[in-house]
C-alpha cells in the first residue's frame, strides 16, 4: 500500500496556544482512517491545516508525493483533496443540480468558460448524472437546496466533495445531526464510497467510528495519543482512561 | 499658523469626530448593522441647538444637553419603529435603507430649515482666542477638547465600570451567549442606539461652529465617520477614538499644507488602511 | 440500462441549458424595445438616457447579483468611461465614436482591474468603505486637474464625429438612441451569455457560499477579480454613451448620489436576473419625469423614501418572484420526466 496523505511534524500555534502539537500521521491509499478525540482535542483545527483554511506554523503536508502545505484551498481542491463539512455548506438558492453541475464542471477546469452555456458538454452530463444517481438526488434535483430536508441536504453535501473526484476525502461527522429515520441512508452512502478513495472520517459517534474504519488515530489537546486498528485501539488503557473515560462525563 | 496650531486644531476635529461617530462604532460591533443614517442624527442635533439657541434664545451651553436629547429620543423611537425589523437582514438591506433615510433627512431639513448654511449664535466668552504658553488657542476649540474629552472618558467609565457596560460589551463579544445569560439583547442594543445617536447629536451641535451645518451634513461626514468606525475597528472604544485623532490631525493639516488636493490625503489614506488591515487598524486580529 | 442512462444524461444537457434558453416574453421585450424608436419619436432624449443607464445598472446587476459584491462607488468607472470619452473625443485621439467607446470602456476596465485587488480585500463593510473611496479620490483628482477635466464646470468643447463615419448625430437625438440601443442590446447578449456559462454560475455560488465555493475548487478571488473587471468595462462603456450623446460631462458623475440612484434602479427592477437593471432604468426615469414636474427640488426626498419602502416590503422577497418563477418552471420539467419514465420515482 501506498501513501496518499502524509502529515508530516505539523504544528499550529495562536500566539502562545498550541492547538496543534507535532502530528505525523499517514493516511494509506484506500484507507478507511477514523479520527478521533474528546471535544477541543484540535481535530477540526487539524481539518483546516489539512484544507488549507489555515496555514501551519511547522511541517509538511504531502498529498500523492507532492508537497501541498503552501497551496491555497482551491488548488488543493483540484489536486484531489476534497472535504465535508461539520455544518452544511451548500448554496442555499441552487438546486442540487447546478451545485453538481459545477462541481463537475470547475474539476474539468471549465470555470473559466464564460462563452458555452453550462450542460452543452455531454461528458460532464453523464457525470452529473451518476453522481446524483448515487446519492439518490435525482428525485429533487430541480429543488432549491434551502427547501430540501436535512437528511437530503447531508447527501447533498457528501455529493458535492465527490463529485470532485477526490483522492483523499476528510469527512468531518458526516451523520451529525440527521434524524434517526434518515441515518441509514447516510451510513450507507459513507459505506459505498468508492475504494480507490482514501477517507479520513472525523467523528464522534463511536458506531459509527468502528463499524467504518479499520485504523484509528486518536488526538488529544492537539497531539498524536495513539493509533492502531479498532481493536488495539479499543483494549489501549490509556486511550480508555484519557479518551474513552472521559467521553461518559460528556 | 504653526505646527502647534495645525495640531491644535487637529485634536479638536478628531475630538468632534470620535464623538459623532462613537455611537456608530458601538451599534456596529454590537449588532453587526451597517447604519450610515448615524450622520443624520447628527445633523438633528445641531439643527435643534439652531432653533433653541438663535430663536429662543436658550443659553448655548444650555442647549447642548438638550441637543443630546433630541437625538437620542428620535434615536429611540427609529430603533423601536423602523431599524428594529432590519437586523436580520443583508448589508445591502441595511445599506438600501440608511441611504434611504439619508436623502430623506437631507431633503426634510432642506424643505423646513432652508437648504443654507446655519451658525449657532456662541457666546460671547467663547468667542476669540487665549493666550496659553504664548501659543494662540481658539476658545470655542479649546471647549470642545474639554467636553469631549470629559465625554470620552465618561463613555470609558460605563463602559468598563458599570453593569450595564459590562452587559454591552458580553452582547458585543458574543450575543448568543449574552442573551443565554439572561442579558435582554434588544434592550441593550435600544439604549445604546438611543445613547449613541444622543452623542451624535452633541457632536452635530458642537461642531455645526467648525464643521459648518446644513442639510447636506449628513452626506458630507458620512465618509469621515465610517472612516473612523472602519478604520478604528469596532471590537473596542480605544480603536475608534485614535483613528478620529489621526484622521482629525490629517484632515487639517492637509487642508493646510496642500490645500489643492482637498480631501485627496485622507480618502487615500484609508484606502491604505484597509487593504493593510481589512478589519481596522487597532482591531485585535481575528482568528478563529 | 444503458439506454437509460444515454436517456438521463440527456435530460440532464436539457435541464441544465433550459435556463438558458430565450423565452417568449423576452422577445417581445426585445421587440417592444426597438419598436420605441418609431413609436416614440418625440421621447428620444429620455429614451437615451433610460439605455445607458440601463447599460450602468446590468453593470452593477453583474456585480451585486450574480456575484453578491456590494458596491457604493460604481460610479468611479462609469465616471472613468465618460471622462475617457470626452477627452479622446475633445483632443480628437480617437474620432470615430465606436471606437472611442471602446477604447472608454478598457480604459474603465483596467482602472476596474487595478482597483479590485483592493476591493477584494475584507468584510462587506471595507468593501462598502473601499469603493466609496475610489469614487471619491477619482472626483478630488479630477477636481485637482481642472486644467485637463474642466474642474466644476465640467468638460466643455466636445464634438462628437459622425457615427461609423456616416451617421451624423441629429439634433432630435434618434441617432443617439438607436447607437444606445443597439450597444445595450449587443452586451445585454453578452452578458447573457456569461451568466449561463459556469463562469456565471460560479459567481451565484460564490454569492451564495464563498467557502463551499473554494472547497470544490473555485478560486474564489479570481472570479471576483475577473466579473469586477467586466463590470467596470461595462460602466465605462455605459459613462462614454453618457457623454457622446451628451457632447459634455462633469464632475457629477463620480457623486455619491450616482452610485446611490444606481442601486435604486437595479433595486426597483430587481436583482439576478439582467432584466431588472433595464426594467428598472425604464420606471426610474419616468418615475423622475413625474415627480420633478410638480416637486422638481425634493426630487431625491421621493427616492430616500422608495429605497425605505423597498427595503421594509422586504426586496429579497419581491426579488425572489422571479426566482420563483424559474423554479417553478424547473419543478414542472422534473415532474414531467417522472411522467414519463412512468410514474416511477
Amino acid at each position: 500500500m501506498t501513501v496518499a496523505l502524509e502529515i508530516k511534524s505539523v504544528e499550529k500555534r495562536f500566539g502562545g496556544l498550541i492547538a496543534t502539537n507535532n502530528v505525523t500521521m499517514n493516511l494509506q491509499r484506500g484507507a478507511r482512517h477514523a479520527l478521533i478525540g474528546p471535544n477541543g482535542a484540535g481535530k477540526t483545527t487539524l481539518v483546516n491545516l489539512l484544507t488549507g483554511v489555515l496555514q501551519p506554523s511547522g511541517g509538511q503536508i504531502i498529498l500523492n508525493g507532492e508537497d501541498i502545505t503552501r497551496l491555497p484551498v482551491h488548488t488543493r481542491v483540484l489536486r484531489g483533496l476534497s472535504r465535508t463539512f461539520q455544518i452544511n455548506q451548500l448554496y442555499a438558492d441552487l438546486s442540487p443540480l447546478e451545485t453538481i453541475g459545477l462541481a463537475v464542471s470547475e474539476r474539468m477546469r471549465h470555470g473559466r468558460d464564460a462563452w458555452r452555456v453550462l450542460g452543452s458538454r455531454t461528458e460532464i452530463n453523464g457525470e452529473i448524472y451518476a453522481t446524483l444517481e448515487q446519492f439518490k438526488l435525482t428525485d429533487v434535483m430541480h429543488e432549491r437546496t434551502a427547501t430540501l430536508p436535512y437528511g437530503r441536504q447531508r447527501m447533498l453535501e457528501i455529493a458535492v466533495a465527490i463529485a470532485t473526484k477526490p483522492s483523499v476525502l476528510l469527512l468531518d461527522e458526516p451523520a451529525a445531526g440527521v434524524p434517526e429515520s434518515e441515518r441509514h441512508d447516510i451510513l450507507a452512502a459513507v459505506a459505498s464510497l468508492p475504494d480507490d478513495v482514501s477517507v479520513l472520517l472525523i467523528e464522534h459517534d463511536m458506531d459509527l467510528v468502528f463499524t467504518f474504519a479499520k485504523y484509528i488515530s486518536v488526538l488529544v489537546n492537539g497531539t498524536l495519543f495513539a493509533e492502531g486498528t479498532p481493536d488495539e485501539v479499543a483494549n489501549d488503557p490509556r486511550v480508555k482512561a484519557v479518551y474513552l473515560g472521559g467521553l461518559d462525563h460528556d | 499658523m504653526t505646527i502647534l496650531t495645525v495640531l491644535f486644531d487637529g485634536i479638536a476635529a478628531g475630538m468632534l469626530l470620535f464623538v459623532l461617530a462613537s455611537g456608530l462604532a458601538v451599534t456596529l460591533g454590537l449588532m453587526n448593522f451597517v447604519n450610515l443614517a448615524h450622520g443624520a442624527f447628527a445633523m438633528a442635533g445641531g439643527y435643534i441647538c439652531v432653533v433653541v439657541v438663535n430663536r429662543w434664545g436658550m443659553p448655548f451651553l444650555a442647549a447642548l444637553p438638550v441637543a443630546f436629547l433630541f437625538s437620542a429620543m428620535i434615536g429611540a423611537l427609529m430603533e423601536r419603529t423602523l431599524y428594529c425589523h432590519l437586523y436580520g437582514r443583508s448589508h445591502l438591506d441595511q445599506v438600501l435603507f440608511t441611504v434611504g433615510l439619508v436623502f430623506m433627512s437631507i431633503t426634510g431639513v432642506d424643505y423646513v430649515m432652508g437648504s443654507s448654511q446655519v451658525f449657532i449664535d456662541i457666546p460671547k466668552y467663547l468667542q476669540g482666542q487665549i493666550e496659553v504658553f504664548g501659543l494662540g488657542m481658539s476658545r470655542y476649540r479649546l471647549l470642545i477638547i474639554l467636553l469631549c474629552s470629559l465625554i470620552t472618558v465618561a463613555v470609558q467609565l460605563i463602559l468598563t465600570k458599570t453593569r450595564f457596560g459590562s452587559r454591552l460589551r458580553a452582547s458585543v463579544d458574543d450575543t448568543r451567549v449574552a442573551s443565554g445569560l439572561g442579558i435582554n439583547v434588544n434592550t441593550v442594543f435600544a439604549l445604546t442606539f438611543a445613547f449613541g445617536s444622543g452623542l451624535a447629536g452633541l457632536g452635530g451641535a458642537l461642531g455645526a461652529e467648525i464643521l459648518g451645518l446644513d442639510p447636506t451634513f449628513p452626506l458630507k461626514f458620512l465618509i469621515y465617520i465610517m472612516i473612523v468606525v472602519t478604520v478604528g475597528g469596532t471590537s473596542s472604544i480605544t480603536g475608534p477614538f485614535l483613528a478620529s485623532l489621526l484622521l482629525g490631525i490629517g484632515d487639517v493639516a492637509g487642508k493646510y499644507y496642500v490645500p489643492k488636493f482637498g480631501a485627496f490625503a485622507i480618502y487615500a489614506m484609508m484606502i491604505v488602511i484597509l487593504i493593510w488591515r481589512p478589519h481596522g487598524l487597532f482591531s485585535r486580529a481575528v482568528s478563529k | 440500462m444503458s439506454e437509460l442512462v444515454n436517456e438521463s444524461v440527456k435530460e440532464i444537457r436539457r435541464d441544465l441549458t433550459y435556463l438558458a434558453h430565450w423565452r417568449t416574453w423576452e422577445y417581445v421585450f426585445w421587440i417592444v424595445a426597438f419598436a420605441s424608436i418609431f413609436v416614440l419619436p418625440g421621447h428620444y432624449l429620455i429614451l437615451t438616457e433610460i439605455a445607458w443607464l440601463a447599460l450602468f445598472a446590468l453593470s452593477l446587476d453583474l456585480l451585486l447579483g450574480y456575484a453578491g459584491v456590494i458596491s457604493l462607488g460604481h460610479a468611479a468607472y462609469f465616471g472613468f468611461g465618460a471622462y475617457a470619452a470626452g477627452l479622446l473625443a475633445k483632443h480628437g485621439i480617437i474620432a470615430e465614436p465606436v471606437l472611442a467607446l471602446l477604447a472608454a470602456g478598457f480604459a474603465a476596465m483596467l482602472l476596474g482591474f487595478a482597483t479590485s485587488f483592493l476591493v477584494m480585500r475584507g468584510s462587506d463593510l471595507t468593501r462598502l468603505m473601499v469603493t466609496l473611496g475610489i469614487s471619491l479620490v477619482l472626483r478630488e483628482l479630477a477636481n485637482r486637474y481642472s486644467n485637463i477635466t474642466g474642474g466644476f464646470d465640467g468638460l466643455q468643447g466636445v464634438i462628437i464625429n459622425p457615427l461609423l463615419g456616416r451617421f451624423e448625430f441629429d439634433i432630435y437625438g434618434k441617432v443617439s438612441y438607436i447607437y444606445c440601443l443597439v450597444v445595450l442590446f449587443v452586451m445585454f447578449l453578452i452578458a447573457r451569455r456569461i451568466v449561463h456559462s459556469p463562469f456565471g454560475l460560479s459567481l451565484r455560488a460564490i454569492r451564495n457560499n464563498p467557502l463551499r465555493a473554494s472547497a470544490v475548487g473555485i478560486p474564489v478571488n479570481l472570479r471576483l477579480i475577473a466579473i469586477y473587471t467586466i463590470a467596470a468595462f461595462y460602466a465605462g462603456v455605459a459613462g462614454a454613451l453618457s457623454t457622446q450623446t451628451t457632447a459634455f460631462t462633469s464632475l457629477d458623475v463620480f457623486s455619491f448620489d450616482r452610485s446611490a440612484d444606481l442601486l435604486l434602479v437595479l433595486i426597483i427592477g430587481g436583482t439576478g436576473y439582467l432584466y431588472g437593471g433595464i426594467i428598472g432604468a425604464v420606471l426610474f426615469k419616468v418615475l423622475q419625469d413625474v415627480i420633478s414636474s410638480f416637486t422638481p427640488q425634493y426630487w431625491q426626498f421621493w427616492i430616500g423614501l422608495i429605497l425605505v419602502l423597498i427595503v421594509l416590503a422586504g426586496r429579497e422577497r419581491m426579488s425572489r418572484w422571479f426566482d420563483m418563477t424559474r423554479r417553478t418552471a424547473l419543478v414542472t420539467l422534473g415532474l414531467q420526466r417522472i411522467l414519463q419514465r412512468g410514474g416511477k420515482l
